[in-house]
């Protein structure tokens, strides 16, 4: 069994801050991290390959700094990596990211494609089905719960108030939450293989077997036209007044805010 | 000169940071308070493949090398002074000494379990008589046919209660003094060998600290670990690996300190400003951080001699002595930094000020440090 | 433009068994706004088995025409026979903008619709508008963990589509006399590999105690509270916020509630969206674990409690007065 699992770098966006007197976003010093939920589907992989052998593949797309979370992935125990990175494929939405990485796992033998539900840079959850959709093979999304039955996987699949447990057909792309499991660490001689005794497959431009059309900003239909940090907080309003009227203020402001 | 670590060590450094955020870190208050042993912690550790980071991957370990080891220990004693000795107690003084001087067959019986993380290891040499004066031994070791049979009682033992396999130092010939020392392995479980109560310590006080009993105590002859009468030699090597670890944890507790500190005189206000506003605060942090720094740089540095077979038992003592009193200094100004929140336990750097005393006194006091500095200048 | 076709807003109407997902309502809204800036109709698609009856509730809710397309096939939710139909239908009416609910349906059906129409997707969107002079539809929504916010458009390709934010939008006051012609849409499910199967639906349970860092709406409580009695009016509020309970570390120390619910520096960093604080002075190791929630109340009798410092609303007055009744207010305007 060949699973290819989609990685990417992302900001961790738990420490990205906003500056206080310019009210801009301050990404230096901001670190790069494994996505969460693609880290819980590179689990879940190694948890396959551990259970009935597999090759384990990740690829991600990126800048060359990408690199890291290949070698990451490496030292957890994945056994080939592959960045997708050029200059052309920067700037591309979800439409262009899953063209691209559909077209670069099209190059690759795969039974299972495992990548995160989002990414916490974007949290679009778009990419994962995009690719199944280009590929034309069927994916599951929210996946708590992942198993192997010949060549079928069995999901259990999350909704608000529910699960599906659902059978698909290999091959399958499938979108992993990260209560999926709690993904092991490196370890420390992982580490030294990766980075001393393992080579990344470095794809640009001419490797992927995608049109230019469907490929970075151009190939995007959506644009951004404006960013703009969430408004500061105001100072607060405090009042003072019977049991009534406080309760009254409360009510009204949670139905300002959506909460009721 | 290269001060840039590699890639490979970044990456360490950060697995390290992360394992400590998640796993250490909740515990450690709770460790300190109940005088408990992070077991929960330590499996981890284990199956993570932390308790074996220097050793050859055919023995078990990692296959890297002593800075990476280092950087565990530091990482670690930024959250956790007791599971950074833990840590470095089994690593340099218990595995390495079997990793230096075992046989083959030793090696293979002791060292892969102590490096895959099956099994813990403790060293034991201190004795109620016998702590810097270590040639005062009075543990004693007969041969008896194909046995050895020990006798004696060992004091102040890191890992005590909770390892599986001890090094421990005994006379097999009273008459020879320091010659007349060897080392042993001893297995937990062998009849004969016993536990005393375990100490109530000012610090560290998660980590399992009591005394060895060896009554008749009888061990195969093939536990004998380097020659017969070179125990002195292999102790105070080994002491020489470990206080490379005991740097580490001084300099990450002196980290951990001066980290929370930074953020405390952020937040705290006084007189309508933060005390960060303080020119006092400013040059007391900033010597802290010098201090820091330098001590930094003495302690990695014993450690990439050690990976380059070079001598460096003086680097490894000067690492310490400078490292145990930066960390003693940093963690008395940050309790004096947090004012009375310092004195109080949920603001974690009084117990940081309690775990930092002992990095002065244990695998050789600071006067022993400075005894192996002069006698090197004066030899 | 094709002559045949009019112009519209698509709004998928999701229903889960045989119920109309509330966020559905609220995307009726929305596109009405925005049908009326663009001088079309709104036209909501119901997917399902045997579900003529959810037909009204959508005129009701402001739909102009509802697509309806009935098939066992669309029994429960699948990707597959759903992305097929609701491609199907987008191909022949030619919408100019098609909005999902972002739940966990929408955001699994909505990207495969996308990418076998070839057109662009926004996830998750918080605001939606035409600009005025260029009728572009403008799509904003957060990124970078919320810490951003981005405008986003689809010039080149029909239709632009979103997802949006459960809550954002008011619904309208339904109108229960509201009518418009019901479209009715035939289409062969043909099985193939990309078909999945469902094996089972399990239900969750709905008293799933859940981790205060993933919780939305946080009721915390502080030594304000005066004992675990006090937490007992703080759980009734929590409960019909669907929050959970939260705690100081004084509250902990005084063995009134789990360590698993301190917030604070010693505690959990949470950032719900909703963070009411009762009985919570303030201390700075409390604060430093929840000042990046996104609303922060707090009811306490000291006025000069530094907790207010932080708070969007600050109420001065007795927790043990206000909470029961504020419960009691909500649980009348949820009902």
């Amino acid at each position: 069994m060949n699973i290819v699992v989609c990685i990417k770098q992302v900001p961790d966006t738990k420490e990205v801050r906003i500056d206080p007197v310019k009210g801009t976003l301050i990404r230096q010093g901001v670190p790069s991290i494994m996505n969460p939920d693609d880290k819980a589907a590179l689990e879940a992989a190694l948890r396959l390959k551990e259970q009935f052998g597999a090759k384990v593949i990740a690829l991600s797309m990126g800048p060359l700094q990408a690199e890291l979370v290949l070698r990451e992935a490496f030292a957890m125990g994945a056994d080939e990596g592959y960045l997708v990175s050029d200059g052309k494929f920067g700037g591309a939405d979800t439409w262009a990211t899953s063209s691209t990485l559909a077209a670069a796992i099209s190059k690759l033998d795969y039974d299972l494609i495992l990548a995160g539900r989002q990414a916490i840079d974007g949290d679009t959850a778009q990419v994962g089905p995009e690719i199944a959709e280009h590929l034309g093979v069927p994916h599951i999304s929210y996946a708590e719960e992942i198993k192997v039955e010949g060549r079928e996987v069995i999901v259990k699949r999350q909704f608000e108030d529910r699960y599906q447990i659902l059978k698909a057909k290999m091959p399958v792309l499938v979108t992993a939450l990260s209560e999926l499991n709690q993904p092991r660490y490196m370890t420390p001689g992982g580490i030294f293989d990766a980075w001393r005794n393992k080579e990344i497959g470095r794809w640009s431009r001419d490797d992927i077997p995608v049109d230019d059309g469907n490929i970075g900003l151009k190939g995007s239909p959506t644009k951004v036209v404006q960013t703009y940090p969430k408004t500061m907080k105001q100072p607060g309003t405090k009042i003072e007044t019977d049991v009534d009227e406080s309760v009254q203020y409360i009510v009204e402001k949670l139905k300002e805010k959506y909460i009721l | 000169m290269d001060f840039n670590m590699s890639k490979e060590h970044l990456m360490a450094k950060q697995l390290f940071h992360d394992f400590a955020i998640n796993e250490i870190e909740p515990w450690a208050e709770e460790t300190d308070e109940n005088h408990r042993f992070p077991w929960e912690t330590v499996r981890k550790m284990q199956s993570t493949g932390f308790m074996g980071i220097p050793f050859p991957r055919e023995m078990g370990g990692q296959g890297c090398d002593t800075l990476t080891y280092v950087l565990a220990v530091e990482e670690f004693a930024k959250y956790c002074g007791t599971t950074a000795v833990i840590l470095s107690a089994h690593t340099s003084l218990a595995a390495d000494a079997i990793f230096q001087n075992g046989t083959p067959q030793q090696k293979e019986k002791f060292l892969r379990p102590l490096a895959d993380g099956t099994k813990l290891g403790s060293f034991a040499l201190t004795e109620p008589e016998a702590g810097t004066d270590a040639a005062g031994q009075q543990t004693k070791a007969v041969r008896d046919g194909d046995e050895w049979v020990l006798n004696g009682t060992k004091i102040f033992i890191t890992n005590a209660e909770v390892a599986d396999i001890y090094v421990v130092f005994a006379m097999t010939d009273k008459s020879a003094g320091t010659r007349g020392i060897s080392a042993f392995i001893v297995e937990k479980g062998t009849p004969g060998f016993s536990f005393g109560l375990p100490e109530k310590k000012m610090g560290i006080r998660g980590s399992s600290t009591c005394e060895l009993i060896f009554e008749n105590c009888r061990i195969p002859v093939n536990n004998l670990l380097g020659r017969e009468g070179k125990g002195f030699g292999i102790a105070m090597s080994t002491l020489d690996g470990g206080r490379i670890g005991i740097g580490a944890q001084a300099l990450g507790i002196a980290e951990g300190a001066l980290d929370r500190t930074v953020a405390y005189v952020k937040e705290r206000k006084q007189f309508n400003r933060p005390i960060a506003g303080f020119q006092n605060t400013q040059f007391v942090l900033a010597q802290m951080k010098a201090d820091i720094e330098s001590v930094r740089y003495l302690v990695y540095n014993a450690a990439l001699l050690k990976d380059a077979g070079k001598p460096y038992s003086v680097e490894a003592a000067m690492a310490k002595l400078k490292a145990s009193q930066v960390a003693s200094e940093v963690t008395r100004q940050c309790v004096q930094l947090h004012g009375g929140y310092g004195y109080i336990q949920s603001f974690q750097v009084e117990r940081m000020m309690r775990d930092a005393k002992i990095t002065e006194i244990y695998e050789g006091t600071s006067e022993v440090m400075k005894m192996v500095i002069s006698g090197s200048l004066l030899r | 433009m094709d002559e045949n076709v009019v112009p519209s807003v698509f709004v998928f109407a999701e229903q889960v068994d045989n119920q109309i997902t509330p966020v559905s309502f609220e995307l009726l809204a929305k596109a009405r706004e925005l049908a009326a800036k663009l001088e079309c109709e709104v036209v909501a698609l119901l997917l399902g088995d045997k579900v003529e009856n959810l037909v009204q509730p959508l005129f009701s809710y402001g739909a102009n025409k509802v697509i309806l397309c009935e098939d066992p096939a669309l029994a429960q939710y699948r990707t597959e026979p759903y992305t097929h139909a609701i491609s199907t239908m987008i191909r022949q009416y030619k919408p100019q903008i098609a909005i999902f609910g972002a739940t966990s349906i929408g955001r699994d059906l909505a990207p495969r619709i996308a990418g076998r129409i070839h057109t662009g997707l926004t996830a998750d969107c918080t605001a939606l508008d035409i600009e005025d002079e260029t009728k572009r539809f403008m799509m904003t929504r957060p990124a970078f963990g919320g810490n951003l916010m981005a405008t986003i458009v689809c010039p080149e390709f029909q239709p632009v589509m979103a997802t949006v934010r459960p809550g954002v939008i008011v619904k309208r006051i339904p109108d229960p006399n509201a009518s418009g012609e019901v479209i009715r849409f035939e289409l062969d499910f043909v099985e193939n590999d990309c078909y999945t199967k469902i094996l089972d639906i399990i239900k969750k349970e709905a008293s799933t105690k859940h981790n205060i860092q993933d919780a939305k709406i946080l009721v915390a409580g502080g030594r304000g509270m005066k004992g675990p009695e006090g937490f007992e009016i703080l759980q009734e509020l929590a409960d019909v916020l669907g929050g959970e309970v939260a705690s100081s570390r004084a509250a902990v120390d005084a063995g009134w509630q789990d360590k698993a619910r301190q917030v604070g520096q010693t505690g959990k960093t949470v950032r719900p969206n909703l963070y009411i604080a009762c009985g919570i002075s303030g201390a700075i190791q409390h604060m430093a674990g929840m000042e990046e929630s996104d609303f922060i109340i707090a009811i306490n009798s000291d006025s000069t409690a530094p907790i207010f410092n932080i708070a969007d609303v600050g109420i001065v007055g007795d927790v043990f007065k206000i909470v029961p009744k504020l419960t009691e207010a909500i649980r009348k305007e949820r009902a």
